[in-house]
């Protein structure tokens, strides 16, 4: 009874700090909008109007159909007309363009025949993303009208798309950034929490009264988990307005695994706030655990494509578990129950980390 | 002392200390202190800065583990039983550890439940407080806008609303004015009448001689300890007044002398301090003055605490240099 009633003290008292906390605050919200909008917006793997020189040396029909056609993919966006291969190569070298197009003068003789290429494509390949975009167009069939008899040159695989057929980044991209967003604000914040009552010299005062490690860490962690439930809501709301993500699973498995992605970065959080002394430090270290979660889990890259060190790392960061449950419940419509192995490692991360914190913390100085 | 009497005297002990040590690294904090504070009074604790009177409050409420010795505070020991200690202790740090971003009275809200206290209590308590330690007006001020005495007096409000039966002050008027420091210390006065022990650190002599015992720290070490006027009595040592138009001239003259322990410059006069081991003081420090061609004139005086202060802890400095 003493017990919740001092749990309930801490608990009113953090949220009443925090609503006076105009920063801390405005993150709550101001986080999850700008990451929603950085990544859905420009972070787009399926790069579209890169910008592009032609240089037509055929000028014929055919020539300049197929300069319609590259358009009308709007793979390219054509931005300048030149007349030499060197004006092509000089444009890319001043990264003015990303791709040069290069129409010979027999461009017609050589779709003729199945040997040589008919043109040439020039491509900034520093950027793979780009480089792969622009791959697409090697194996574009020259179907036009006049050429309709030609075979073309690659057979096309099919590709058969499940899961976002418009190949939207931004479908893919958008669940696993509740997950970023989560680890983002959630570590940082409690673990800077607990540290700033240490440097204002609260804590001092705070370990002297009857109040337990428990009850503090309880009290400090509670009010970040109804946020994060929050942060969760903006994101999957914004996430449907503005990109049409779709919510294939149950809302409240969405939530549910939500949930225990918060927790156990709220444990995290509590622990990194046992081992630092500063918040500058508990910041630093919520970075340094933030980095390889971001590059590692799945988020960024794909996990099959990692080398297995990475993928043996990847392994002990909560969010690349919690990735794996997101995706299936958003995108996949699958059910929690399926997802099971990785919903239990969070929940294991969880009361590891919470049980750690606990350990660690001592009603000390020293 | 006898078995029998050390044990109804322990009894009567808020605090008992055997050879409490803490050390820093290669900083040795507190050194082998020995104290004992009796139940129903305010004891001081003087010391020059970074003598360890802070590390030694944290010890007391188990804050801190000792690197060697321990501590009896109110039957607990401590460290080990501290946490059942909490309940009985008030700890006011030196450094203000409240909620800068909560107001006056959302701060003693928050400290009030966090010792259990029921909502009846809650309000009583804090209403009384309030007008104890005149915070009616600024109930609804931030705690980081206050003055350093308005801080320091919410502090002791806090500190006192679960009426804890030993108090533990560290510093508590470092930023009060001398007549807020008067109510300060009625109030602790008022809280002794009621029963509560007060153990508390200062820097002010005029405070420390309010005291009911002292005890004085140098270093870590426990250099003095006894009611004022004791230790004014015991001291080794006796003052001189020098008077003269030279004061400057003085000092060098006096600074080189091996008879004389101290001086202070007051205006134009000067308190020395010299041992009692030479007879007749005043007459001695006229004759060194002489010797190198100053006329002044010397005259006994009562020590005062400031001089027991000075005396004990330049004593132990000598030692430790010898
Ligand atoms: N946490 C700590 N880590 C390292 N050294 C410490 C620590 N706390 C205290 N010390 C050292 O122990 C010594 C005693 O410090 P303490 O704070 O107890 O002195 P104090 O008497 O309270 O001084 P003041 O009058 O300035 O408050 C100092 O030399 C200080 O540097
Ligand atoms: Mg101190």
């Amino acid at each position: 009874m003493a017990a919740l009633q001092r749990l309930w003290a801490i608990l009113t008292k953090e949220i009443r700090q925090l609503r006076r906390d105009r920063l801390t605050f405005g993150m709550i919200f101001g986080i999850p909008m700008l990451q929603i909008m950085l990544f859905g917006y420009a972070i787009n793997t399926d790069v579209r109007q890169l910008s592009a020189a032609v240089a037509d040396q055929a000028g014929t029909e055919l020539s300049r159909q197929l300069q319609s056609r590259l358009e009308a993919s709007q793979v390219l966006r054509i931005v300048a007309r030149v007349d030499s291969a060197a004006s092509l190569r000089e444009l890319l070298d001043r990264g003015q363009i990303h791709v040069g197009v290069l129409i010979p003068p027999d461009f017609e003789r050589r779709l003729q025949q199945t040997t040589r290429p008919a043109a040439q494509l020039l491509v900034d390949g520093s950027d793979p993303i780009i480089l792969a975009s622009a791959r697409q167009l090697v194996s574009m069939p020259l179907t036009m009208d006049t050429a309709a008899r030609l075979e073309p040159v690659v057979r096309l695989f099919e590709v058969r798309n499940f899961y976002n057929p418009e190949r939207r980044s931004a479908v893919f991209v958008v669940p696993g950034l509740i997950g970023v967003i989560l680890t983002m604000t959630m570590v940082m914040f409690t673990a800077v929490a607990i540290v700033r009552e240490r440097e204002r010299g609260n804590l001092e005062l705070l370990i002297n009264t009857p109040v337990s490690s428990l009850e503090l860490m309880l009290g400090k962690v509670l009010p970040y988990i109804l946020i994060g439930l929050v942060q969760v809501t903006v994101i999957v709301l914004l996430g449907a307005q503005l990109f049409d993500v779709p919510l294939n699973g149950a809302l409240g498995e969405v939530y549910l695994a939500a949930l225990l992605f918060i927790a156990a970065n709220l444990g995290l959080g509590l622990l990194i706030s046992t081992l630092v002394g500063t918040q500058f430090q508990a910041i630093q270290m919520a970075f340094f655990f933030f980095l390889p979660s971001i590059l590692l889990s799945g988020f960024m890259f794909p996990f099959d494509g990692m080398p297995r060190v990475a993928q043996l790392i990847a392994e002990a960061l909560p969010l690349t578990h919690f990735i794996r449950v997101i995706r299936g419940l958003m995108l996949r419509g699958a059910e929690l129950g399926q997802l099971w192995p990785d919903v239990l490692v969070l929940l294991g991360m969880f009361l590891l980390t919470m049980t750690l914190a606990v350990l660690r913390f001592r009603k000390r100085l020293d | 002392m006898t078995g029998a009497q050390q044990g109804n005297s322990t009894s009567e002990l808020a605090i008992e200390a055997r050879g409490l040590s803490r050390r820093f690294g290669d900083v040795v904090a507190v050194s082998g202190l020995d104290l004992q504070v009796p139940k129903g009074m305010v004891y001081g604790f003087l010391g020059p800065n970074g003598s360890g009177k802070s590390t030694t409050i944290r010890l007391l409420c188990g804050l801190l583990l000792p690197s060697a010795g321990s501590a009896r505070v109110l039957g607990h020991e401590v460290p080990g039983d501290a946490e059942r200690l909490k309940h009985k202790i008030g700890y006011m740090t030196q450094r203000f550890s409240l909620y800068e971003d909560m107001t006056v009275l959302e701060n003693l809200d928050f400290i009030a439940r966090i010792y259990g206290l029921s909502r009846a209590l809650r309000r009583a308590r804090i209403s009384d407080a309030l007008q104890q330690y005149g915070l009616g007006e600024l109930q609804h001020h931030f705690a980081g806008t206050l003055s350093g005495g308005q801080r320091q007096r919410l502090s002791l409000a806090a500190a006192t609303l679960h009426r804890p039966q030993l108090l533990l002050l560290d510093e508590p008027t470092s930023a009060v004015d001398p007549q807020s420091r008067r109510d300060f210390w009625d109030a602790l006065f008022a809280l002794v009448e009621q029963g509560t022990t007060i153990l508390v650190s200062t820097h002010y002599m005029d405070e420390a001689e309010r005291c009911h015992r002292l005890a004085i720290l140098d270093r870590g070490v426990l250099v003095a300890d006894g009611a004022p006027l004791q230790l004014m009595a015991d001291m080794d040592c006796a003052v001189v007044l020098v008077e003269s138009s030279v004061p400057r001239k003085v000092q060098r003259a006096l600074a080189a002398q091996e008879t004389v322990r101290s001086i202070t410059q007051l205006g134009m006069r000067q308190r020395v301090l010299v041992p009692h081991t030479v007879g007749r003081p005043a007459e001695h420090v006229r004759g060194l003055l002489l010797a190198v061609g100053i006329e002044a004139q010397c005259d006994d005086t009562a020590p005062s605490l400031e001089d027991v202060f000075v005396a004990v802890t330049q004593a132990s400095r000598s030692e430790k240099a010898a």
